[in-house]
C-alpha cells in the first residue's frame, strides 16, 4: 500500500466515521420523537404546535425553561391535569432530555395570528411590548425576552409562534396567580401590573409577529435583566 | 502472599492495641447501626412510605399529602424525626404500636387509609429498622394539617367498629409447606406491600374481607381498577414467566403488558428500589396465588349494535393504534404492549382499557427503563362512539374474550379524575 493509499483509505474512514455519528444521532433523535408521541396530539409534530390555539408550541423554546415547566407540572404547581397525570412518574433526568430534545426541534414557525382587533389596539400592544411603562412598573417584553422575543437562555421563553388566545390565557394565570415560577417570580409582578386591556392588546400582537431571520434563544447573559427572576436560575430536585 | 498476611496481622495487632477493645466494640456497634438504618431505608421503600408520607414539593416524609376518600379528605402526617411536630418523640415500641395495632402512642385510633391491616404482619425487627431509618431523616417542622371529613366519619370513635368488622392483629405465619422464597414473597406482598389495600375488593364500610383477599376491585375515588391478582382472567400471573413479572415490577414494563395508573406510582416509588432475590420471590408468591380458569365474558349489547360498533372500531384501531401496537394487536414489546391476549383488556371491568384510550399515559421512569415510551390521550381527538368502538374492537379481536362496551361507559370516564 503506497502512501497515498492510506491516505485515501484513512479519509475514507473518516467520512464513514462522521457519517454514522450523524446517522446516530438521527436515529437518537427518531427514537426521542417516538417516545414522546404522547406529546403530539396537543403540541404537533416536533413540538411545532397544532391548530388548536390553546396548546403551545415546544420547538426552540430554551431547554431550561422547558425543564421548569415540566418539574411545576409533574409537581402539581403549574396545574393541568393531562400534563400533571402524563408526567407524574417520570425522573428529572428523562424530562430534562425531553426538554433538550424539543428545545433543538426547529420547524418552521407558523404563519402569524390573524388578528380581530383594531389597529389601534395593536399599536398600543406594540407600545407595551417595545417599551413597557415605567409608571406603571411594566418593563418592555423585550427587556426580557429578547429583542426578537426568541427568549433568553436558561429560562425565558420565546414568544413567537404562540396564538393570541394562549397567550392571554397565561397571562391571565400570572394575574390570578394561578401560573407561578420559582422566586422571585418576575413575571408575576409584571403580569399583576397589567390591565384586561393590556392582555389583550399584548396578546394580539404578540402573536402578529412574524419569524426573524434567527429564531434561536440569546445565549444566557447576553442582556441584563430590569427584575431579578428565580426562572432563569435552574431548578434542581428538591 | 504470606508476607502481607503477616503485615496485615501485625497491623491489626498494633490497630487493637492503640484504640483499645471498647472502641472496637464500638466501632462494630456503629457498624452494626448503619446496617440497621440501610436495612430500613430499603424496607421503607418497599412499604412505599413516601409516596403518601410526602406532598408534591413537600419536604421529605414532612406528610401533608391530601388523600380524597369517599369519606372525606385525609391528609398524611409528618413522619420525620421533629420532637414536637413530627415523630420525634416516639420510642420504637411506640413506632411498632402504629405499624402492628394501627394506634398512636397515647392508644389514639389511626385512620385506616394508613395500611396497617397489612403492616401488622411486618415482624418487629423490620418495623425497629424502618423505624431507626426515619431516625436519621432531616427534621421538618411542620403541623399536620386536621382531616377534613364528612359527618359522621369525623368521629375517630367510629373506627373501633371499623376495626372490629375488618381489622384481624396479626403476625405473618408462614407456611410451612412452601419454599422459603414463597414465603418470603407472601410477607413482602401481604405485609409491606400492602397490595391488598387496591387488589383485594372495598365495601361501602371502607373495608376490606380477608375472604375476598386480592380479589380485585374499583379504587374509590380514582375510578381505575385494581384487578384481582388471583384470576387469570384479571391480573393473575399464573401463566406468566416469572422473568415476565419481575420485569413488570421492576421495570415497569414486560413482554406481556406495563403497568398504568395508580400501579405506576407503586413501581415508581417503591418495587423499582427491591433487589432481584425479593422481586423475585413476589413474582413466585403472585404466580402462585393465580391458578383458576377463567370462563369467557358474554356480551351486555345487542348482537346488530355490537357488530356495527366492531367495524367503526376497526377503522377507528387502523388508523390510531395499529402503528405501535400492530394490525394484529401484536405490539411491539416491552415498549408497546401486546393488546392480544392482554388480561388488562379483557377485564369484565372495561375501566382500564377505557381510560387508557381516553388519557393515555407514560409507563413510570425505572432504572431499568429511565425513557419510557408514552401513548397519545385520545380524549382530544376520538368522540365517545369512537372510544367505545375501538376499545370494544380490542376487547373482542385476535381472541380476546372481553365484551363490547357503550358510548355512555366512554363518556363517564372523561370526567374521572387524572391524579
Amino acid at each position: 500500500m503506497n502512501l497515498s493509499n492510506l491516505a485515501l483509505g484513512l479519509c475514507c474512514i473518516l467520512l464513514l466515521a462522521g457519517a454514522s455519528r450523524v446517522s446516530a444521532s438521527d436515529d437518537a433523535q427518531r427514537e426521542m420523537a417516538k417516545r414522546l408521541e404522547a406529546c403530539t396530539p396537543c403540541h404537533g409534530a416536533a413540538g411545532k404546535g397544532t391548530d388548536d390555539p390553546y396548546f403551545p408550541r415546544l420547538a426552540g423554546k430554551p431547554a431550561g425553561y422547558l425543564y421548569n415547566q415540566l418539574l411545576a407540572f409533574r409537581s402539581g404547581r403549574r396545574k393541568y391535569p393531562p400534563m400533571n397525570y402524563l408526567l407524574h412518574f417520570l425522573p428529572d433526568t428523562y424530562l430534562r432530555q425531553i426538554a433538550e430534545h424539543y428545545a433543538s426541534q426547529s420547524p418552521p414557525l407558523p404563519a402569524p395570528d390573524p388578528s380581530d382587533v383594531s389597529a389601534a389596539i395593536l399599536a398600543e400592544g406594540e407600545k407595551l411590548a417595545l417599551a413597557g411603562d415605567a409608571e406603571r412598573g411594566l418593563p418592555a417584553c423585550v427587556s426580557c425576552h429578547g429583542a426578537f422575543l426568541t427568549g433568553q437562555k436558561p429560562g425565558i421563553p420565546g414568544l413567537l409562534g404562540l396564538r393570541a388566545s394562549y397567550i392571554s390565557a397565561q397571562l391571565g394565570g400570572w394575574r390570578y396567580g394561578t401560573r407561578t415560577a420559582n422566586a422571585p417570580d418576575c413575571m408575576q409582578v409584571v403580569a399583576g401590573n397589567l390591565s384586561e386591556d393590556d392582555v389583550r392588546a399584548l396578546s394580539a400582537w404578540l402573536a402578529s409577529r412574524p419569524a426573524p431571520a434567527n429564531r434561536d434563544p440569546e445565549p444566557e447573559g447576553t442582556f441584563e435583566l430590569p427584575l431579578t427572576c428565580g426562572s432563569q436560575v435552574m431548578e434542581g430536585h428538591q | 502472599m504470606r508476607s502481607s498476611f503477616k503485615l496485615l496481622s501485625a497491623s491489626w495487632l498494633a490497630a487493637m492495641a492503640a484504640f483499645g477493645l471498647s472502641s472496637q466494640n464500638e466501632a462494630r456497634s456503629e457498624e452494626r447501626l448503619a446496617s440497621v438504618i440501610e436495612k430500613g431505608e430499603y424496607l421503607a421503600r418497599a412499604g412505599d412510605c413516601v409516596a403518601c408520607h410526602t406532598s408534591p414539593e413537600g419536604k421529605l416524609f414532612a406528610g401533608g399529602l391530601a388523600m380524597p376518600t369517599p369519606f372525606g379528605t385525609l391528609y398524611t402526617s409528618n413522619i420525620t424525626p421533629d420532637v414536637e411536630t413530627g415523630i420525634g418523640s416516639w420510642t420504637s415500641d411506640d413506632f411498632y404500636r402504629t405499624m402492628h395495632e394501627g394506634r398512636f402512642p397515647d392508644g389514639g385510633l389511626i385512620y385506616p387509609a394508613m395500611p396497617f391491616a397489612s403492616y401488622t404482619k411486618v415482624s418487629r425487627e423490620d418495623s425497629d429498622a424502618i423505624f431507626a431509618y426515619l431516625r436519621t431523616i432531616a427534621p421538618v417542622t411542620q403541623h399536620n394539617r386536621e382531616h377534613d371529613l364528612d359527618f359522621p366519619y369525623n368521629n375517630r370513635s367510629l373506627i373501633l367498629g371499623w376495626r372490629t368488622l375488618f381489622f384481624e392483629q396479626g403476625n405473618f405465619k408462614p407456611d410451612q409447606s412452601k419454599s422459603d422464597e414463597w414465603n418470603r414473597g407472601a410477607y413482602l406482598v401481604e405485609g409491606l406491600g400492602h397490595c391488598g389495600m387496591c387488589h383485594t375488593p372495598i365495601n361501602a364500610l371502607g373495608g376490606n374481607s380477608e375472604a375476598d383477599a386480592f380479589k380485585g376491585g374499583l379504587i374509590p375515588m380514582q375510578n381505575w381498577y385494581a384487578p384481582s391478582l388471583t384470576s387469570n382472567k384479571e391480573a393473575g400471573l399464573g401463566d406468566w414467566s416469572i422473568e415476565d413479572i419481575t420485569d413488570l415490577l421492576q421495570k415497569g414494563i414486560s413482554h406481556r403488558g406495563a403497568v398504568y395508573g395508580p400501579m405506576a406510582d407503586v413501581v415508581y416509588n417503591s418495587l423499582q428500589y427491591l433487589n432481584d432475590a425479593d422481586t423475585r420471590a413476589m413474582a413466585v408468591y403472585l404466580k402462585s396465588i393465580a391458578q383458576d380458569s377463567p370462563k369467557p365474558a358474554t356480551s351486555r349489547l345487542p348482537h346488530a349494535e355490537s357488530s356495527l360498533l366492531l367495524s367503526l372500531g376497526k377503522s377507528v384501531y387502523d388508523r390510531e393504534c395499529a402503528v405501535c401496537h400492530g394490525a394484529n394487536g401484536q405490539g411491539e414489546p416491552p415498549h408497546y404492549p401486546p393488546l392480544a391476549g392482554n388480561q388488562s383488556i379483557q377485564m369484565d371491568s372495561a375501566v382500564n382499557a377505557i381510560r387508557m384510550v381516553l388519557n393515555g399515559g407514560f409507563p413510570p421512569g425505572t432504572f431499568g427503563n429511565p425513557m419510557p415510551y408514552g401513548m397519545p390521550p385520545f380524549s382530544i381527538t376520538l368522540s365517545d362512539d369512537e372510544v367505545a368502538a375501538v376499545v370494544s374492537y380490542i376487547r373482542t379481536s385476535w381472541g380476546n374474550s372481553g365484551a363490547p362496551i357503550s358510548a355512555a361507559e366512554a363518556n363517564r370516564l372523561r370526567s374521572a379524575p387524572l391524579q
